[in-house]
């Protein structure tokens, strides 16, 4: 309750910091400073100190899974805003603005945390969605980003329409909207609710970017500012999983059978088109926007096992995945040639930056030592202990060793081949932050428990 | 500890490397940093087996239900051992190449021996993942960055194939543990599984993959000859001396013992493909006008009779096996070298365009024949002894109806290793000199040393092989007693 209510209010200050303070600065560390209240407020409420009491009639539950995922949204937002807000200035005018409307999609973070209600799932998911239209959008001078956002926009409401349409199909046949009191009988499940289960199934993997409900993303995470896809690729998309896995796990868990082998199918598809078609990309950007779904589609496995070892795993997933695509993201900005070629000769002239990179790649592609590598072995070890999809893990590995391809591909260009210099602006701070995000990211690889372990105590 | 300072002290050493910024003094710090974990090395040989101080045990990732165990049994002490030994002879042979950024490159090379390591001691099937993927990434960056021309694919191709080997081997791995009645990744609780065959069928294949990959297999041998061809000498060094060692030894250690019924039913499939491997690699051998293309194909023979002889499951064969492994990798490690000198002396590799090198270079001549007898395993070279113990383990095997079959073709590579290692001596020692070879000047002393060294080793363990025989015995029996062969056979 603590971070939805004070990233709310934060919000609201943001968009007014615009006429307080005429310098950029000065926003951008406003920025900052409520951001850090925001996080160490949720730190808080996982220690019993909650600020608010309010009644949500059951609505809303901050149990540990929903505090500890908020947590990990706030804490990689904090990282996001440390590297990139600088570079939001580019975007346009509006600066305060951004950081209003980012704020406002954290709320909706927390509410599709932490919902109990299928409204409030609406409600998170809407509140998450429309800031990301006008974020997408904002580059207002450049076509390619308006068109992303109209695209983003018609696609994104049509899948709205789509999960209201289910809710509603769920309601007609529980008489509910409260997950804990959607009842089942076991045997014959009405079609009615099969086909509200369905809808929602959609709509969420429209979210996530699943196949084959993700052709919109590589246009928009290539129209739209490559600031706002860095924040659009990981926090939004890994609050996405986290609905999905709240209301498949306590709303649809008991019927799984009926939904699970199109989970299992959406998986393979996921994994299957985002891998294969990273392969083919010339520009780092949009090979970043096909690793995401490929990425979704490792995250979907958790979905697909709804175990103990899921949750954990994928709360794990969320932080890893989005920590290393933030700092390959913050990068990528200061460059001026998004190719592979563009990054030619890059560790010979920014050693220290290359070698961070190497290390957000590494965990990418699931290599040992790192975060990335472990949030895959918890996903596999969930889709194993969950049993009878042998299939679906070698052909979720299979596809992982494809995904080494594109990863090294631009440790290659880094490292051994011989380019121009670019000259990028890179200030003392941001190494020093880029660099410990890369520590971040291999201690977490060597003790995952320093993070789960919240989940329990 | 001292298996714990075996993996520290090259960790340590390498990152402290990475931060001395001047090639000279990373050369000398690798140096005795490699000769520092050659002694730890050989203090845990003289300590008594099972000493305590020979494992470590330490508390990781529980909740996974893995931990930090690591122990020198006797296979790993015998490579262990041959790592240790390996790595100042590579590092004093090569002392005169020079390297672009020479700190990052002795300081990957340091790294790869800790990950070696590692991996010849973990006793938890996740440590031995981690370690096993380690071994491989600085090897992929030497390679990549200090390698031939066409470097960037070819040693592309080699980490594809080999980290998709290792992932499937991960899922095997995992299935394991599943199976396990404690959760557990440690491998007492994989040698008391008793999988139902079924399971164990297709278990096997997933852990095989990897190994096969690594070591190489026929038909999983296509990387090998590119990469050794293109990578840095001293790389090739690390990873036809020792690395291609993991395979071998992980198909001892984690298959054999863990899904005996399925290495038992498996065994003449996949003794066949290595038979076949074998004297495929013998023939291409004989074609190669390349040096270091033909030491490729040679060693593809050399490890394809050990993964025969490892199916046939004798205990003459095993201990031939981990008599092989330690003279295979002192061999080829002294091919390597004397290539690396011709190819530094004459700046080609081609056989066609060398000779008469004895007259010139009688040092280097004396020693290169000693070593390439050793590759044809003369009797009174260390190979001998191993393969004669191989060939004999394969001929007695009682686990395959073909063992006759399956010893007589391999012997055949005796004979076809003679041909091609005869016409390479022939070739590039004798005969005249030509322009390139006209100006031929003998070795110098470092180089004479890491060589002589080499010689010194082929002709001690030749003539009195007891000492490795001694180190593996135990080892080689419980194995058999865990695979449970005689169990089988009825």
């Amino acid at each position: 309750m603590n971070a939805l209510i004070l990233s709310a209010i934060s919000a609201v200050i943001m968009m007014f910091s615009g006429f307080m303070f005429k310098q950029k600065s000065a926003v951008r560390s406003l920025a900052i400073i409520l951001l850090v209240v925001v996080t160490i407020a949720n730190m808080l409420e996982m220690r019993g100190v909650a600020f608010f009491h309010i009644n949500t009639i059951g609505m809303l539950a901050f149990d540990r899974f929903a505090l500890l995922f908020s947590l990990i949204a706030n804490l990689s937002t904090l990282v996001f805003f440390l590297l990139s807000s600088k570079d939001m200035e580019k975007v346009g005018v509006n600066y305060s603005e951004y950081f209003a409307l980012i704020f406002f999609i954290l709320s909706g973070v927390v509410i599709s945390a932490s919902f109990k209600s299928l409204l409030l799932l609406f409600l998170g998911i809407e509140i998450l969605s429309i800031p990301l239209y006008i974020l997408t959008g904002s580059d207002k001078r450049n076509l390619k980003s308006i068109e992303a956002s109209l695209k983003y926009f018609l696609m994104g409401s049509f899948s709205t329409g789509l999960m209201l349409m289910g809710i509603a199909l769920i309601y007609g046949a529980t008489g509910t909207f409260r997950l804990d009191l959607i009842e089942f009988a076991t045997g014959n499940t009405s079609l009615l609710l099969i086909a509200g289960v369905m809808m929602l199934l959609f709509a969420l993997s429209f979210k996530v970017s699943a196949a084959p409900f993700h052709f919109w993303t590589p246009d928009v995470y290539d129209g739209a500012p490559t600031v706002f896809t860095s924040f659009m690729a990981t926090i939004v998309k890994a609050a996405g999983f986290i609905a999905f896995m709240r209301l498949f796990d306590e709303a649809f868990g008991n019927i799984r059978p009926e939904w699970r082998l199109i989970v299992a199918i959406i998986t393979a598809a996921t994994l299957f088109i985002g891998n294969i078609t990273a392969v083919f990309q010339q520009s780092v950007k949009r090979m970043l926007a096909y690793s995401s779904i490929a990425q979704a589609g490792f995250m979907m496995l958790s979905i697909y096992s709804l175990n103990a070892d899921a949750k954990e795993g994928l709360l794990l997933y969320a932080a890893a995945y989005s920590l290393a695509t933030i700092g390959i993201f913050s990068v990528l900005i200061k460059m001026k040639d998004y190719t592979f070629d563009g990054f030619n000769g890059f560790a010979k002239h920014q050693p220290v930056i290359a070698a961070s990179l190497v290390v957000f790649l590494l965990s990418l592609a699931g290599i040992p030592l790192t975060a990335g590598f472990l949030s895959k072995f918890y996903m596999l070890r969930a889709t194993i202990a969950a049993g009878s999809s042998i299939w679906l893990v070698i052909f979720a590995v299979l596809m992982a060793a494809v995904s080494v391809y594109y990863y090294f591909r631009l440790i290659q260009a880094m490292y051994f081949k011989d380019g121009m210099e670019q000259s990028i602006e890179i200030s003392q701070g941001y190494k020093y932050t880029l660099v410990s995000v890369a520590a971040l990211t291999i201690i977490l690889g060597v003790f995952p428990n320093l993070l789960t372990y919240w989940l329990y105590f | 500890m001292v298996v714990l300072l075996l993996i520290l002290i090259p960790l340590i050493g390498g990152l402290v490397s990475f931060a001395l910024k001047e090639g000279e003094s990373a050369k000398t710090w690798s140096l005795l940093v490699s000769i520092a974990t050659l002694a730890v090395s050989l203090v845990a040989l003289a300590l008594p087996d099972h000493a305590p101080s020979l494992q470590f045990s330490a508390g990781w990732m529980g909740s996974l239900g893995s931990s930090f165990t690591i122990k020198l049994d006797g296979m790993s002490q015998l490579l262990c051992l041959l790592t240790a030994i390996s790595y100042p002879l590579i590092f004093i042979a090569t002392w005169k190449t020079e390297y672009r950024k020479a700190y990052n490159f002795y300081a990957l090379m340091l790294l790869t021996q800790a990950g070696l390591i590692g991996v010849f001691t973990s006793m938890d099937a996740l440590l031995f993942y981690f370690f096993w993927e380690l071994a491989l990434i600085p090897v992929y960056f030497l390679c990549s960055q200090w390698g031939g021309e066409r470097r960037i694919p070819v040693t592309f191709k080699f980490f594809i194939y080999t980290f998709t080997g290792s992932v499937l081997m991960l899922i095997g791995l995992l299935y394991l543990y599943f199976q396990t009645p404690d959760r557990s990744f440690s491998i007492e609780s994989f040698y008391r599984l008793d999988l139902p065959v079924k399971d164990q069928y297709f278990v096997f294949w997933l852990l095989f993959v990897a190994f096969a990959v690594k070591m190489p297999v026929f038909p999983f041998h296509t990387w090998q000859p590119d990469t050794y061809e293109q990578s840095p000498t001293a790389t090739t060094m690390v990873l036809s001396g020792i690395m291609v060692k993991m395979g071998v030894f992980g198909v001892i250690r984690w298959v054999l013992p863990v899904l005996p019924i399925a290495a038992y039913s498996w065994g003449d499939f996949v003794m066949s493909l290595a038979v076949i491997g074998i004297i495929y690699a013998s023939i291409i051998a004989m074609r190669q006008d390349d040096l270091k293309r033909l030491i490729a194909y040679s060693s593809i023979a050399h490890i394809g009779l050990m993964a025969a002889t490892i199916f046939a499951e004798t205990e003459s064969g095993l201990q031939g096996v981990m008599m092989q492994m330690f003279n295979h990798g002192i061999n080829i490690l002294g091919l390597w070298i004397v290539v690396e000198l011709i190819e530094r002396q004459f700046k080609t590799r081609k056989m066609s365009e060398l000779g008469g090198i004895a007259q010139k270079a009688p040092a280097l001549a004396i020693l290169f024949v000693i070593i390439a007898l050793a590759n044809i395993s003369l009797p009174l070279t260390n190979a001998f002894v191993g393969e004669f113990m191989m060939f004999n383990g394969i001929f007695s095997s009682t686990v395959t109806k073909y063992n006759i079959v399956f010893a007589a073709l391999a012997g055949i590579s005796i004979i076809l290793a003679a041909v091609y290692t005869l016409n390479m001596i022939q070739k590039v020692l004798y005969g005249d000199a030509n322009a390139i070879t006209a100006k031929a000047h003998d070795i110098s002393i470092n180089e004479k040393f890491s060589l002589g060294a080499i010689v010194l080793l082929i002709l001690v363990f030749g003539i009195y092989p007891q000492p490795l025989l001694n180190l593996t015995d135990g080892f080689v029996e419980t194995i058999l007693k865990e695979a449970n062969v005689a169990y089988l056979i009825k």
